[in-house]
């Protein structure tokens, strides 16, 4: 019986190569096999998937393990209010306040320079190039993630930094018209025609074009007067907030443009045609029906650029000034500040457990707090996203 | 036949163990002299291959526990002992006999476009404590100073605090640069900064300011006159025997080879050959 059985699974074996018996039939063994092999292989494959599931508790656990000390050591009160940061002072004092401002307002910064230019990308991008301009455009702006970001970090601290120093003014001033202007003409032509939209009658035309060219002329001049204040400014140290806000906001802005120009692609062409049916025209289409449809899915998209930003550590380590204070007044980006991966980074090394307890737990404190904030944007981008894709799909 | 064989075997491993376990050197303590106990560990165990030089780096006060307790023979120090740490080891039947194997010097940096030329510590104190903002309340021009310092890991800073700031803290609004290197970058390229740096790395891009009036140099450094100076110790448990190789250690810096180490690693060497 067994050696019939046996066998019988050569025989299942050999069938591939011709053999001399080819029974299509699985005995019971050679069933029981398949499906052992196929649990083993499940699991095998569960176990490598939930890996990096397992890594991530492990990092949290890690990470906690090791702020908990800090807590327990110097208390909740200093950490979070006070902005006075002499970690090798004697006594030493660790109010982390300004680090959180430098963080946030880098961020901040950098949301302000890759949102405004990563939406127009990706509008441009998916309703306005023709085809074959966007195949090439694309990879172009992906590029710049594949940039290491040492080589941002050195661009900003030989390059943009001594710049700033210099013509700090000049460049301030074209950057606002590189942003501005196409910002301007954008507004303008929508506002514009929503204005007109709203009067019927044979000089629609003719109103429209007139209140878009006042809007136009308008806003030229406040962009003018602007880049001319703007021109006289002198920067006196080029390693500030602004820079690292500038490199960072262009390093966010392939993750904008990539993940905002799917939400748009997403918004199917039923949408726009419908849109276009009604009489809509191409801005009113893209203005209130497109961007509104692809809204969760762009705010997704500005949520990633956020983390990207928050996390970068190289270029605030090196063109940041690292000076732990908050400028003033808050929002002045001109002055050096510090950020919380920076002082991760730069005062590891001396940090060991010989140095001081505190010195070397309020760098995981710090670590937790940053993953605690990546972890609820993933979060908030997550939930987010969901409620795009199930808005899109119209259920 | 197999006697012989066994013993020869056996006479090798006892040799071998006996050549490890004689010449074995544990060095501890300041982070600042630790690349000098590094860079003489590896040129000698080159020279001398059965010798094992262990370094580890866990500051001056470790460094001296670790030499009255007898788990290293030499004890890197960026300064003196303390009469508290001298009676303790004497206690402990450990006399520490000072050998300074260099000198470190730090430069105060501005840019060449910079009038000024020299400062008082005084001065360079109260323009990191954030009391004096501009250059020109120093005779400058009207122009906000730049106060650039080393990060707080560095040995560099740790003198420079010690020596210049007197342990006070610094203002909020120094910036800080992770490198000797950047931070004269950071000065040749600003024309309000001021920086500090190791005196290896002055070059003909930035203006070592003179200090008390005394320009840093090698010569003024080592002969002690300027001020932002300091010797670098190893201590030993008594003078070491001649001849030996601990004697031979903590005397490289006294040769040719030595001073070239010392100098390849930025510090001021006591000798000039």
């Amino acid at each position: 019986m067994r050696l019939l059985e046996q066998e019988d699974r050569a025989g299942i074996w050999s069938r591939t190569s011709g053999g001399r018996k080819a029974s299509l039939l699985l005995s019971k063994s050679a069933g029981r096999h398949k499906r052992r092999a196929s649990i083993i292989g499940h699991g095998f494959l569960l176990t490598i998937t939930s890996l990096s599931a397992v890594a991530i508790l492990f990092i949290f656990y890690f990470i906690f393990r090791d702020a908990l000390p800090f807590f327990q050591l110097r208390g909740l009160t200093e950490f979070f209010s006070s902005s006075r940061w002499y970690p090798s002072g004697e006594p030493s004092e660790f109010g982390a306040l300004a680090i959180f401002a430098g963080s946030g307002l880098v961020t901040l910064g950098a949301v302000m320079v890759s949102v405004p230019l990563g939406i127009a990308a990706s509008i441009c991008l998916s309703d306005v190039l023709p085809f074959h301009l966007r195949q090439m455009a694309k990879p172009v702006i992906e590029i710049l993630a594949a940039i290491p970001s040492v080589a941002y970090g050195f661009f900003a601290l030989v390059v943009l930094a001594p710049m700033l120093q210099e013509q700090g003014g000049q460049i301030l001033s074209i950057v606002v018209y590189v942003v501005g202007l196409p910002l301007l003409f954008l507004g303008a032509t929508v506002l514009g025609d929503l204005f007109s939209q709203r009067l019927a009658g044979t000089h629609r035309g003719l109103i429209r074009i007139s209140t878009t060219a006042l809007l136009v002329g308008l806003g030229l001049l406040a962009l003018a007067l602007l880049g001319r204040r703007l021109t006289g400014l002198e920067i006196s140290s080029g390693t500030n907030a602004l820079n690292v806000s500038l490199i960072l906001g262009i390093m966010a802005l392939p993750t904008v443009v990539s993940v905002s120009e799917d939400a748009l692609q997403a918004v199917g062409r039923e949408l726009r045609e419908g849109s276009y049916a009604l009489g809509a025209t191409r801005a009113e289409t893209m203005m209130k029906v497109v961007l509104p449809a692809a809204s969760s899915g762009i705010l997704a998209a500005v949520i990633l650029g956020v983390m990207r930003a928050i996390g970068e550590t190289m270029v605030v380590w090196m063109a940041s000034g690292n000076a732990a204070q908050i400028p003033h007044p808050w929002y002045n980006y001109l002055e050096p500040i510090r950020t919380l991966t920076a002082t991760i980074a730069g005062d590891m090394g001396e940090a060991d457990h010989v140095t001081g307890s505190a010195r070397y737990h309020v760098l995981f404190a710090m670590a937790a707090c940053l993953l605690l904030i990546s972890f609820f944007s993933n979060l908030a981008s997550e939930t987010v996203r969901r409620r795009a894709m199930r808005k899109t799909q119209g259920t | 036949m197999n006697w012989k064989l066994l013993s020869i075997i056996g006479l090798s491993f006892v040799l071998i163990g006996s050549a490890v376990a004689d010449e074995r050197i544990a060095i501890d303590g300041s982070t600042t002299v630790g690349p000098i106990a590094k860079a003489f560990s590896e040129y000698y165990m080159e020279q001398n291959p059965g010798v094992n030089i262990t370094v580890s780096e866990s500051g001056s006060g470790n460094g001296a526990k670790s030499l009255i307790n007898g788990t290293c023979d030499i004890a890197d120090m960026s300064r003196f002992m303390k009469d508290k740490e001298f009676n303790a080891a004497v206690e402990a039947g450990v006399f520490p006999v000072a050998h300074v194997v260099a000198m470190d010097g730090i430069a105060v940096l501005v840019h060449p476009s910079n009038p000024i030329s020299g400062l008082s510590v005084e001065q360079v104190r109260d323009i990191y404590l954030g009391t004096v903002t501009n250059w020109k309340e120093l005779g400058g021009p009207n122009k906000k100073i730049i106060a650039i310092s080393r990060d707080t890991n560095s040995g560099t800073y740790e003198t420079f605090a010690k020596l210049v700031m007197n342990k006070q803290k610094m203002a909020a609004s120094v910036e800080y640069v992770g490198s000797n290197g950047g931070a004269r970058q950071r000065v040749q390229t600003t024309p309000a900064a001021i920086g500090y740096v190791g005196l290896g790395f002055i070059d003909h891009t930035v203006k070592p300011l003179k200090i008390n009036g005394i320009e840093p140099t090698m010569l003024t450094v080592s002969s002690g006159t300027y001020p932002i100076s300091r010797p670098l110790f190893m201590f030993t448990n008594g003078y070491p025997e001649l001849g030996g190789h601990l004697h031979a250690l903590v005397t490289l810096h006294l040769s040719p080879n030595g001073q070239e180490i010392i100098e390849a690693i930025g510090f001021v060497p006591v000798t000039s050959y």
